[in-house]
């Protein structure tokens, strides 16, 4: 304690500054609102600050620093510990943190106005928490520590969830929440229960010194990978994921989306690389088949999608798929034998991570701007954004080209890298391996053009086209702040994009950590140019591609746009029948009505028409309303019969439950006695 | 240095030969469409005479048009140069190859395609969003096949540099392989759907329900129309040379002499005049499939391509 080293010191007042920020919440309780907004969240941005840059420390200068804190039970004393691991996942959560608490404070007087205001104090409450937590955990080097601010981030995760408690949906949704946090949590515990047993201790170093056999280590990583894959929101496990992020405040859904299901990315790579270490490739495998079943299904549910906040909350599920694929092809390759085939896909893994948090966080907080200023989630009610919201508009269309992995933006750079670790499947002697590679490579290929396809139809349906509600018609340009907090985040996609050498340099100390190499052909030929296994295997130079776009912008310019007649605005064409109107436009379902026809049967859709017909002689149809929903089979293959076991499990159980004190009274005795006999 | 600096100058000059006869191409292709439909055919350069006349015309664009619509034009034919940059067309080895590689070209080509897609929808017409809808899905149903096609042939040849690739090809001899056949046959199919041709979609429409494409562009016109026109005849031109490149790539030169060179552009011009011989014939003898036919044709192509990718694997010892 007595000589804490500095890196870590700034990662512990990041996280007095959260408390602190709570504090402030607390303190503004009714009397000073206004110090929510402006302390809360100051408090919040320092939170931001000091992490990401303690984690920038600690990966630029590879340190791995601990301390151990008394605290708690006398005899277990709290280890901590900072590395160039956690230090990458602070670096991400602490920017993430900046650009909501820039964003924050307009957003949430919202909640304060309207006939549904809610008390802000423990929304801001809430957020502190749910952020310390994250921050504790990535530092946690023990088991205790790590599960206690595990349990901090879920439950306070639960509370933001159900902040707006008055509609039923709400409380449903942070019930599932609730539900699988805790089972994913119970997972966790047994799969460090394998690890402390084994090592005799709770600390991660006690854990990386157990030699565990074979079938323990698959057990383990089996519960490691269930757990946290729970909070990441894998398929099959990921039915809370689409129900929680849409209904929480939308800063909070971009911390989720962004930060909180990395914590179990970042869960699944600590335990796997670091604690358990000998990686066998047939976990790999698992990881690859469901990474690869997380894309598909969640691009191909996001596309059914109408409410916006839904629709990205389902990329969530895509884009944890994708960054799985990397991590399983990875552990495909160490388990084989190929430490450097495998630290590319690691690295491939990471960057999507870090691209992912970037540009989920900026695209729900722009789906919170809309919210914000037209009050509608349906992609239908909105339309016509990009002339009444330019910046919102022009900022989410970053977001849209990084999630579809268009270049020259971030996405593009980890999907390449992982397409690039696919393409080294002719490394491996297994044929069926060799060539089951591939063949998931092909499936992220359709998850990457469906993305695509996906985000055509939620920038158009939002943003382009005429407006299709009197509030989209008059809605206005979110406020400075919270455009503040999308800019950084969108400038971080675009410098990610184009410099990816330089920032896979500067992730070698996590991989020289995990699996003990690095990847030096990446960056061996400068900035400019990105060679992840040799300059002849395969390069791609982000910089020329933005030279040249800028070129044939400038050309455009000089030579056809410069001296050429004013435009001239006219009707667009309407087949000679007289005027448009906005009702004539495509609407989200139909957008996505062809795809619905070629995939039928991944989702179990429901079609409702209602018809309005007037009385009289002649029936005569005054109205016509289609709707369609796609709802998830997993809920009916899966939970639902889940469901039914618990509850007639319960009604048998039920008979001992007679209402009578006495009958209790007798089970406390007998219970206590059982014990008695075994303690002695 | 000097030599490497000649080379980037001689790739920039064979990119823009690349953009500069990729009309003549197209004019090509449409001249024998309808000499072998009994037709009275246009000059070879009347799509040069179009683009001109396209160029000169003043800009008018929809009431409801933002800044994005005015944009894309330049981003898709952007793409489209970058594309061309990259793909060998007289000489193999070009350093702008460098840039991208393959996969990378199929991302160049998604720029294009969202932003256009997203054009369609920018004007708020019911064809805008058709168009934008089912090119949208003809794409994600191409793009895995594309894929897989890249993959068979990047594990035979270690590499996605299409540089490499092609001396590859060229350095290996006439060696028949079964997954190539495979591959090349899927290439084919995807780049029929990908640059918009008969069976997939129809070029020469003019029924606006019938159209992919073109009923995402339906409002642009002037220089707008003229770039979008133009980089569509690009993406042909590249399509056609990557079927060349991975097919049968001899002629092409090797070293910069120039005899060599001027050999690579006669060898290169007679194939591209082949191959548009061969799509009009593939074109006038089939007939436009309904839109729900499509899926299956592009299944069919990612069946092939998978086959290719297997043989590769099984029968060819993954060497």
């Amino acid at each position: 304690m007595a000589d804490l080293s500095p890196a870590l010191t700034l990662a512990f007042a990041g996280a007095a500054c959260s408390v602190l920020s709570g504090l402030v919440s607390a303190a503004a309780f009714r009397r000073h609102p206004d110090y929510l907004h402006t302390g809360s969240f100051l408090f919040l941005f320092l939170a931001g600050c000091c992490t990401s840059t303690a984690g920038a420390w600690a990966l630029l200068d590879n340190l791995t620093q601990t301390a151990q804190l008394q605290m708690g039970l006398p005899w277990l004393a709290w280890h901590l510990r900072l590395d160039a691991l956690s230090g990458f996942f602070m670096i991400l959560l602490g920017t993430l943190v900046i650009a909501v608490s820039l964003y924050g404070p307009s957003y949430t007087r919202e909640f304060a106005r309207g006939a549904d205001a809610q008390p802000l104090p423990p929304l801001g409450i809430f957020t502190a928490l749910f952020v310390l937590g994250m921050q504790v955990l990535l530092i946690a080097d023990d088991a205790l520590v790590f599960m206690i601010f595990w349990e901090m981030m879920s439950l306070s995760g639960y509370f933001l969830v159900v902040f707006q408690h008055q509609h039923a949906a709400n409380r449903n949704a942070a019930f599932i929440y609730l539900l699988l946090a805790h089972v994913g949590a119970l997972v966790i515990l047994l799969s460090f229960g394998v690890l402390a047993a084994f090592g005799n201790g709770l600390t991660f170093d006690q854990m990386r010194a157990a030699h565990l056999s074979p079938l323990w280590a698959s057990i383990a990583f089996a519960c490691t990978f269930i757990g946290f894959g729970t909070k990441s929101g894998m398929v099959p496990l990921h039915v809370w994921l689409p129900e929680a992020h849409p209904v929480a405040p939308s800063h909070i859904s971009a911390l989720m989306s962004g930060a909180m299901i990395k914590m179990g990315i970042y869960g699944i790579i600590r335990v796997t690389y670091d604690l358990i270490g000998d990686v066998q490739w047939e976990w790999g495998m698992a990881v690859l088949i469901i990474g690869t079943a997380s894309s598909v299904l969640g691009v191909l549910y996001a596309l059914m999608q109408h409410d916006l906040k839904r629709l990205l909350a389902y990329h969530s599920i895509e884009n944890i798929g994708i960054i799985l694929m990397g991590l399983g092809m990875s552990m495909i390759f160490l388990g084989t034998g190929h430490p450097l085939l495998g630290t590319l896909g690691l690295v491939a893994a990471l960057y999507h991570t870090l691209n992912h948090a970037l540009f989920k966080a900026l695209l729900f907080l722009g789906a919170g701007s809309v919210l914000y200023r037209t009050h509608a989630h349906d992609l239908d009610q909105m339309g016509g954004l990009i002339h009444r919201m330019p910046v919102t508009a022009f900022l989410f269309l970053i977001g849209c080209i990084a999630i579809s992995a268009l270049p020259p933006f971030n996405g593009f750079v980890s999907e390449w890298l992982t397409f690039q670790t696919a393409l080294q499947a002719p490394a491996l002697e297994n044929s069926v391996l060799r060539s089951t590679i591939p063949f998931a490579a092909a499936l992220l290929a359709l998850t990457g053009a469906l993305a695509a396809a996906c985000f055509v139809k939620a920038f158009g349906m939002a943003f382009l086209g005429k407006a299709r509600s009197r509030r989209a018609a008059l809605a206005r340009e979110a406020p400075r702040g919270m455009l503040a907090g999308m800019g950084l985040l969108a400038l971080l996609c675009f410098l990610l994009g184009v410099f990816p050498s330089t920032v896979i340099g500067l992730m070698a100390p996590i991989t020289q950590l995990l699996v003990h190499d690095a990847l030096p052909s990446a960056t061996a030929q400068g900035w400019l140019w990105l060679t992840p296994v040799s300059a002849q295997v395969a390069s791609y130079s982000a910089p020329f591609v933005v030279l040249g776009l800028v070129l044939v912008f400038g050309l455009g310019y000089l030579l056809l746009k410069r001296g050429s007649e004013p435009v001239r605005r006219s009707d667009p064409w309407d087949c000679g029948f007289g005027a448009l109107s906005p009702r004539m436009q495509y609407t989200s379902s139909a957008f996505s009505q062809p795809i619905r026809r070629v995939f039928r049967g991944v989702w179990n859709i429901e079609e409702h028409i209602d018809t309005l017909t007037a009385p009289g002689p002649l029936a005569r149809v005054t109205s016509l309303h289609y709707s369609v929903h796609a709802h998830d089979w997993s809920w009916q293959w899966c939970y639902q019969p889940i469901g039914r076991l618990v509850l007639a499990a319960a009604n048998r159980i039920g008979f001992i439950q007679t209402g009578n004190i006495h009958t209790y009274l007798k089970f406390s005795f007998v219970t206590l006695l059982v014990f008695l006999w075994i303690v002695s | 240095m000097d030599s490497e600096l000649s080379f980037w100058a001689l790739a920039v000059v064979q990119t823009l030969t690349f953009i500069a006869a990729a009309p003549l191409l197209a004019g090509w292709v449409q001249r024998v469409k309808c000499h072998l439909q009994n037709r009275a055919a246009p000059a070879v350069w009347q799509p040069y005479r179009d683009l001109t006349k396209l160029f000169g015309k003043r800009l008018v664009v929809a009431h409801n048009a933002s800044w994005l619509f005015r944009a894309t034009p330049y981003i898709v034919f952007g793409a489209m140069l970058m594309a061309c940059a990259v793909v060998p067309l007289v000489v193999v080895h070009v350093p702008t190859a460098a840039i991208a590689d393959v996969i990378v070209l199929v991302g160049f080509f998604a720029l294009a395609r969202f932003f256009t897609a997203l054009a369609g929808l920018d004007i708020g017409t019911a064809f805008g969003g058709m168009g934008a809808s089912r090119e949208m899905m003809v794409a994600a149903l191409a793009e895995p096949a594309m894929l897989m096609v890249v993959f068979t042939f990047s594990m035979t040849a270690h590499t996605t540099n299409l540089s490499v690739t092609t001396a590859y090809i060229l350095h290996q001899g006439l060696l028949l392989r079964p997954s190539f056949l495979f591959a090349l046959l899927a290439l084919a199919m995807v780049a029929v759907a990908e640059t918009s041709r008969i069976p997939v979609d129809n070029p020469a429409t003019h029924l606006e329900l019938t159209m992919l494409h073109e009923a995402m562009i339906l409002e642009y016109g002037g220089r707008h129309l003229a770039l979008i026109e133009w980089a569509s005849q690009i993406k042909l031109m590249i399509y056609a040379v990557l079927l060349i490149n991975f097919s049968f790539p001899w002629g092409i030169a090797s070293e910069p002499t120039l005899q060599a060179l001027s050999l690579g552009v006669l060898v290169v011009a007679a194939k591209l005049t082949l191959v548009g011989v061969v799509l009009v014939v593939w074109e006038t003898v089939m007939a436009k499939m309904r839109l729900f036919r499509v899926p299956q044709f592009l299944g069919f192509a990612f069946m092939l391509s998978v086959l290719g990718m297997l043989t590769h694997v099984m029968l060819e010892g993954g060497n």
